[in-house]
């Protein structure tokens, strides 16, 4: 049975639970007088009765999903004749790779091995037994639970509270997941990170000036061993952030003052939203504007100018990305100066200001708080910005501040690094989950200071 | 007095002065504002100059005799022969019956090369749909190839762009064109068929059934775990430190670069619980991860703005903390919560770093037809085909965008449609 009809089932047999105990709830209270002698409401016995029912089985589904697998692989690979028994963990995954496209038929059985064949069936027999024994346990579990919930329904039953202690679980649950993301992210780089620094010493990777993650096939090859000096990538990302925050910074900054401080209603009522429409373009669609219409365009105006601009300038990934990130600063530096306090413009005005002397002597001083923080989150949204970059910078690690020359970026070197086929014990690999590691520790800081700030700021006028 | 009357003489000489600055000032604003939107302008005027021609696309006419020998097949009815069969010789035939007087095996595959190199099996479905056209001959409408597409339309603009043409083929299109055997249709292939490795046959139906599909899982799991979440933050968390860390991981997790949820989602779901790549399942259950944060913080917001009179007046009636979250709280705010969620699926609609690290990213040819078949979505069809080569791909790259950005603007309006329209002011 697929475990998609299974949860059909239990599902199923969870709503006819609802209306078994929902029924004999009503059922109960005839006798005494209606529904008003119960404790609860019918559709809380009902509830009841439906989570008993359901929630074990659905524990239980998910796990034998997460579990049956890795154990039939295993039991299967441990029973294989000896001649093709693995010996180490390469040769293993190529082993259950081979039986599991047997047993699935995507590979011809005929001409085959006949102890791979074998233990194909092995796994098919296992599959079958794991499924029809898991369907009939989920069934005995879900009658048990439907009828320990229809026993326990009396008159003076308190279903309400065990309901709602159950559905608040199951809430804190959701809110928890955010957590558990969060635990996922920080488990899943930092376990193939430490792996790769085994093989890489850390201070040669964060210290390294040169960057060339080839690895060889053999093991006699030129330049088998690979460098992985990330230095270069750190520049070319702080250089397309900065160029970035060139544009972003004065543009975004100057519109919101304009915006919230001189532009009439109206102005700003088309305005405002016209430039929120820039945050909404995907990042795909800037990196093709990037590269087919940016950065031909910047050079052949530097080649007028007679200055070669590489095709894959740091200046057009990070001019087009700063034109991403102009909402963005817009709208937060909006948020600050309009919750600065009125009275504050009056009395600047009042003692004789001009409307742009109010603005850079009183609100922007005491909006900068704010306006620091929303850069910041602005810049750890560059760095970790990727589509624009992967199709508009370049691929080769150069250490250079120069933005008219090519850079790369950590970005588009785990992208590089991950997309395609993959082994997972290689330093080329494992190297992407460092940068990532890099990445997230850099832009978590950032935000977690951004944030601090901006909470502070919002406190102080509140 | 005099020091009185100096520092008036001062502030008024300095006042032309201050008021030029307040004047620039001005002007820096307008100046900030005029390129944010002129940066908008210039966006889509490129895309949709670079991609309207996508729509159309060049098709030339040829007598087709649909001769059994010639496909080298004796029924339409063995799925072998059908598959074995010689199709490409159908429009071979055509156009060297069109152009009698072309020989040498050069000029001839030159000719050939007019047509798209896929177009044996249209002809082939043609006649599958129509059994009794073996034997007889019609003239067919036949999809040329993308150098001959990109060429006649640039020809039809008035700039032709001959890089890839030979001299010959041009002169036959000149001889086509003459005839009327060769002009621009609307271009359906564009809209049902999958990706292909050839200009003219590629399509974005695969990609907008992958996109569909991803976001319907991401849908059906964030929607309802991220107002799960919203509800308990607001109504029901204890004010305590377990509480606030929730809450500093759901604001941290907004602003988490995407790229790094590919990352988990290729260790965890991947690598440690075996989903098979490519698939939906993986995109979508990245994708409901990236987007929690969004739909807990705006439908947090929505469930703010009901007034607390609401939940006193049910408590006072008599309802548990549940009833009034159910009955009263729940359906007031649904309307902000789905606005949320559009914008949520908004922007993973949009998004394509993660999914290019759990291998979304693979040349896929059928069209996905369920949540474990391998699939790509728009965005990462859009990133895929402005990778390539092809001069042709260029244009069915930014027709591609312009179908994901009206997809994203209908989006956007319903959303805003909905604030408007179901907003209530307290």
């Amino acid at each position: 049975m697929q475990a998609t009809n299974i949860l059909i089932l239990i599902i199923g047999l969870g709503a006819f639970a609802f209306f078994l105990g929902r029924g004999r709830s009503i059922a109960l209270a005839a006798p005494l007088g209606g529904i008003r002698k119960l404790h609860s409401l019918p559709s809380y016995y009902g509830l009841h009765a439906a989570l008993w029912c359901a929630l074990p089985s659905l524990f239980l589904l998910g796990m034998w999903m997460m579990f049956d697998d890795p154990l039939i692989n295993s039991i299967v690979v441990k029973s294989v004749a000896s001649e093709i028994a693995p010996t180490n963990s390469a040769s293993y995954n190529l082993l259950l790779n081979k039986i599991s496209n047997l047993a699935d038929g995507i590979l011809p059985r005929k001409g085959e091995n006949a102890a791979l064949v074998a233990a194909a069936d092995h796994m098919i027999s296992l599959r079958v037994v794991s499924r029809w024994s898991l369907t009939a346990l989920l069934l005995t579990l879900s009658s048990l639970g439907l009828l320990w919930g229809w026993s326990r329904i009396s008159a003076s039953f308190r279903a309400r509270p065990v309901v709602e202690k159950v559905m608040q679980n199951i809430l804190l649950a959701c809110a928890c997941l955010a957590i558990f993301t969060t635990v996922g992210i920080v488990l899943s780089v930092l376990f193939e990170s430490i792996q790769f620094f085994r093989s890489v010493p850390i201070f040669d990777f964060v210290f390294g000036l040169e960057w060339s993650p080839q690895m060889a096939i053999r093991e006699d090859q030129v330049g088998s061993s690979g460098s992985f000096g990330a230095v270069p990538l750190f520049v070319g990302t702080l250089l397309v952030s900065a160029v970035a925050m060139v544009v972003a910074v004065p543009i975004g900054l100057m519109s919101a003052i304009y915006l919230a401080e001189y532009a009439s209603k109206s102005v700003r009522a088309y305005a405002k939203p016209a430039l929120e429409i820039l945050a909404g373009i995907p990042t795909v669609v800037y990196g093709f504007f990037a590269a087919l219409t940016v950065a031909p365009f910047l050079r052949d105006l530097g080649a007028s100018f007679g200055l070669s601009v590489s095709s894959e300038s740091a200046l057009a990934a990070g001019g087009v990305m700063g034109v991403m990130i102009i909402p963005f600063i817009s709208s937060l530096a909006d948020d600050v100066i309009t919750a600065v306090p009125q009275s504050m413009r009056d009395g600047s005005l009042a003692m004789g200001a001009t409307q742009s002397e109010t603005v850079r002597r009183v609100i922007i001083p005491a909006a900068l708080p704010g306006i620091v923080g929303g850069i910041m989150l602005a810049i750890s949204r560059a760095i970790g910005e990727t589509m624009i970059v992967v199709m508009a910078a370049g691929m080769a690690a150069k250490l250079t501040a120069n933005p008219l020359e090519s850079v790369t970026t950590v970005t588009v070197q785990i992208v590089t690094l991950l997309t395609g086929d993959q082994e997972f014990d290689s330093p080329k690999t494992l190297a992407a989950f460092a940068l990532g590691l890099m990445l997230f520790t850099v832009t978590l800081l950032l935000n977690i200071f951004a944030l601090h700030i901006v909470k502070k700021y919002r406190e102080q006028y509140d | 007095m005099t020091e009185a009357l100096n520092n008036l003489g001062k502030i008024k000489k300095s006042l032309s002065r201050r008021n030029r600055a307040e004047r620039r000032f001005r002007w820096y604003g307008r100046m900030a504002v005029f390129i944010g939107l002129a940066a908008v302008m210039v966006l889509f005027t490129d895309i949709i100059s670079k991609g309207q021609g996508a729509f159309r696309i060049t098709y030339i006419e040829l007598e087709v005799t649909y001769e059994q020998d010639r496909i080298g097949i004796q029924s339409l009815t063995d799925p072998e022969q059908l598959a074995t069969g010689n199709w490409e010789a159908l429009y071979k035939a055509a156009l060297r019956n069109e152009f009698t007087e072309v020989s040498g095996r050069r000029d001839k595959r030159k000719l050939y090369g007019l047509i798209s190199s896929g177009a044996g099996f249209d002809l082939k479905d043609r006649l599958l749909a129509n059994p009794l056209l073996l034997g007889a001959t019609e003239n067919v409408w036949i999809l040329a190839d993308d150098d001959i597409d990109t060429y006649y339309k640039s020809w039809l603009d008035g700039e032709p762009y001959a890089a890839r043409m030979s001299t010959k083929q041009l002169q036959w299109i000149d001889e086509l064109h003459a005839q009327g055997k060769i002009r621009l249709q609307f271009n359906k292939n564009l809209f049902t068929r999958g990706d292909s490795r050839e200009p003219e046959q590629a399509g974005i139906r695969g990609a907008v059934m992958g996109s569909l599909l991803t976001l319907l899982l991401t849908l059906l799991l964030s929607f309802p775990i991220g107002v799960s979440a919203a509800i308990y933050l607001e109504e029901f968390a204890p004010r305590n430190r377990w509480t606030d860390f929730i809450e500093v991981n759901i604001n941290n997790l907004a602003a988490v670069p995407s790229i790094i949820f590919g990352l988990l989602g290729l260790a965890i779901f991947i690598n440690f619980f075996h989903i098979p790549r490519s698939v939906p399942i993986v995109g979508g259950l990245v994708l409901t991860l990236m987007t929690l944060p969004t739909i807990i913080i705006t439908s947090r917001a929505a469930i703010k703005s009901v007034p607390p009179s609401i939940r006193e007046a049910a408590l006072g009636m008599g309802a548990s903390k549940y009833q009034v979250v159910l009955h009263h709280v729940l359906p007031l705010s649904l309307p902000g919560m789905l606005t949320g969620a559009i914008i949520g699926m908004a922007q993973a609609l949009g998004e394509s770093a993660p999914l290019l690290m759990i291998g979304m990213v693979a040349f896929i040819v059928d069209i996905p037809a369920g949540f474990s078949d391998p699939a790509t979505v728009l965005p990462v069809q859009i990133f895929l085909w402005a990778d390539s080569p092809e001069r042709a791909f260029i244009e069915k790259t930014s027709a591609a965008i312009m179908v994901l950005l009206s997809f994203l603007i209908v989006m956007n309006t319903v959303a805003v449609w909905l604030r408007k329209r179901l907003e209530r002011r307290w």
